[in-house]
């Protein structure tokens, strides 16, 4: 277990969670992609933590992620159910509109 | 305990244990037939991420990530019924669009990030990790890096405020009426306090 | 902040401790049927054999399965329950050894208990039955009311202790029982532990109006496990409660060890007891009263505790 390990499996996370992201069409989908693509995040932050600097600030900066992300799931979940009551629907493409 | 940066083979085999369940499970999340099944995989990559943390000595994160993920899967869960309205059976089911074009893209993102992972002349361990890693960071939340904890939690706040208002279509008028006076509330479902 | 001595129990001691977490469970089981027997007029010595006679018909009834069920998640959620149950009791010291001393132990605990979020849900999910899901419905509701005050329940133990660390917060009552003074948070964990074990006032997601809930699906092995982990789960709250709020191994005459078993015993004795003479609670009800009246409840205790600790310095 070495760090250049642990980084490439937390690549593999990041990137198994941008091909959710940017392919799937239900915004619920869309958020479980992010959601992947954070825990990669955790995963390499740890890791550098550990194997680079391991001094207690970089374990506040680990919580700093974990915070974010359920500001991240909170915000998707209130934003998702608002576009449900209002138009009925749960994809992105159908959302598109809201740009204008 | 002090642990020396070389953490041996067992942890090896169990990080690789580990690492394959994540990665598996991730795949999984795009790939199962079921909501419930994608939620769930999500669920099992965060546990295993998390387990992972658990062996390089931060045990409160990731403890902390396992807890918060489960139970943020638990809901995410219910979402996924609500909105998609799909019964427990298993049907065939995809939701991609320009699944080519994302999965190029992802793949290219995962060859630049493990050969920076791999290439990069990583600087040597600066420092060794505290002997009891949670009464450290529990140290430096209320002392050195106090502020940041106390930017986070009124972010916390203004994000409960912000979800209920986006998702709740009823505001306090429609509960109590135009003059606020109406009692009991007029709500869908009463609850057990009676407001 | 006393430092406590836990050494780490070598991995062969698991299965004493899942033995003794089973005896627990067991026994909550046959005081529950002989109570039932006494409020039907059936002489009780059929309840106390109830338990074991039903573990035994469950164990030779063929299993059946629904059209589409997703067995899968139906067995891990069945199953999981006394895993996570099993998993709960790993920190809790045991005469000075635990199976994993965890400088994080509270919230280990806090973790497990989670996962019987999912467990239950899946449960429900898995049967492919309207009934069933329902059941799962009606947990994680009651689990959105019941989770957030049995966190700060927990938390308040710890932080008179100054430590995440079971057995920390064991030491730490040298003298005077955390139940004692903080009587606020031991009320709401022993609530929270009743609540994730589906149990008494707290058992609708399993209720009979819903045709058995989330077990209305289950059947032989399954159903066996989806009840057994309920009381498994039921027996490890009370367990863990030891070393939080009751002093943990402390007691006069008897080892350390035989203290724990008996007061996780006695605390579970009155768990089964009390439960039976709640009424059920309504979840969409109870989401209500666990925000509003908990959660301050409790938050309150956290704040008395706060100020204690920081007056005595």
């Amino acid at each position: 277990m070495t760090l250049e390990a642990v980084l490439v499996v937390a690549a593999a996370l990041v990137a198994v969670g941008l091909y959710g992201a940017l392919s799937q069409q239900v915004v619920v989908m869309v958020m479980m992609g992010l959601e992947l693509m954070l825990n990669g995040v955790i995963l390499a932050a740890g890791a550098v933590w550990w194997f680079l600097a391991p001094d207690p600030t970089g374990q506040v900066l680990l919580l700093v992620v974990v915070a974010a992300m359920t500001v991240e799931m909170a915000m998707g979940f209130a934003v998702a159910t608002l576009l449900h009551r209002s138009r009925g629907t749960d994809m992105t493409d159908m959302a598109a509109d809201l740009r204008r | 305990m002090s642990v020396p940066t070389d953490l041996g083979a067992a942890v090896g085999v169990a990080f690789w244990g580990l690492a394959v369940v994540a990665v598996a499970a991730g795949v999984a999340v795009f790939r199962v037939d079921s909501m419930a099944r994608a939620t769930y995989a999500l669920a099992v990559s965060f546990v295993a991420v998390g387990a992972a943390l658990l062996l390089v000595g931060l045990d409160y994160v990731g403890l902390v990530v396992v807890l918060m993920m489960v139970m943020e899967m638990a809901v995410m869960g219910v979402y996924m019924v609500m909105l998609m309205g799909m019964n427990p059976a298993l049907m065939p089911m995809s939701m991609v669009h320009s699944g080519r074009r994302a999965a190029v893209l992802a793949a290219g993102t995962f060859v630049v990030l493990a050969a920076g992972a791999l290439l990069v002349p990583w600087p040597e361990r600066r420092g060794a990790p505290a002997p009891d890693t949670v009464a450290a960071l529990g140290t430096a939340l209320m002392e050195s890096t106090m502020l940041v904890m106390l930017v986070v939690s009124p972010v916390m706040v203004a994000t409960i405020v912000a979800g209920v208002a986006l998702a709740v279509p009823r505001g306090r008028y429609d509960r109590l009426g135009d003059d606020l006076r109406r009692r009991p509330a007029d709500d869908p479902q009463p609850g057990g306090v009676g407001r | 902040m006393a430092e406590a001595a836990v050494e780490t129990a070598a991995a062969p001691w698991a299965l004493l401790a899942a033995v003794l977490l089973g005896a627990l469970a067991l026994g909550a089981a046959c005081l529950d049927g002989v109570l039932a027997a006494c409020a039907e007029g059936v002489p009780a010595r059929v309840g106390l054999r109830a338990p074991v006679a039903r573990t035994a018909a469950l164990l030779r009834q063929r299993r059946r399965t629904t059209v589409a069920a997703d067995g899968l998640l139906q067995r891990a959620g069945g199953g999981g329950l006394v895993v996570a149950a099993l998993l709960m009791v790993a920190v809790v010291p045991l005469g000075g050894h635990a199976l994993a001393d965890l400088p994080a132990g509270v919230v280990w605990f806090n973790a497990m208990d989670v996962l019987v979020w999912a467990l239950v849900w899946l449960a429900g999910w898995g049967g492919d039955s309207a009934l069933a899901l329902v059941g799962g419905y009606r947990f994680l509701a009651q689990a959105l009311a019941y989770e957030l005050p049995l966190m700060f329940a927990l938390t308040a133990p710890a932080v008179a202790a100054g430590s995440l660390r079971v057995a920390d917060v064991a030491a730490a009552q040298d003298g005077l029982w955390h139940v004692v003074w903080m009587p606020v948070a031991f009320a709401v964990y022993c609530a929270g532990v009743v609540a994730f074990s589906v149990q008494g006032p707290f058992a609708p997601p399993a209720g009979l109006d819903l045709a058995g809930g989330v077990l209305t699906e289950a059947s032989g092995a399954d159903r066996l496990l989806l009840q057994a982990g309920r009381y498994a789960l039921l027996a490890a709250g009370a367990a863990f409660a030891v070393p939080l709020f009751l002093g943990g191994g402390a007691g006069p005459l008897l080892p350390g060890w035989a203290w724990v078993l008996l007061k996780a015993g006695l605390l579970l004795a009155a768990l089964v007891v009390l439960r039976r003479r709640v009424p059920a609670v309504r979840p969409d009800r109870f989401l209500e009263a666990g925000w509003l009246v908990l959660l301050p409840a409790v938050l309150l205790q956290l704040l008395v505790v706060a100020v204690v600790v920081v007056g005595r310095g």
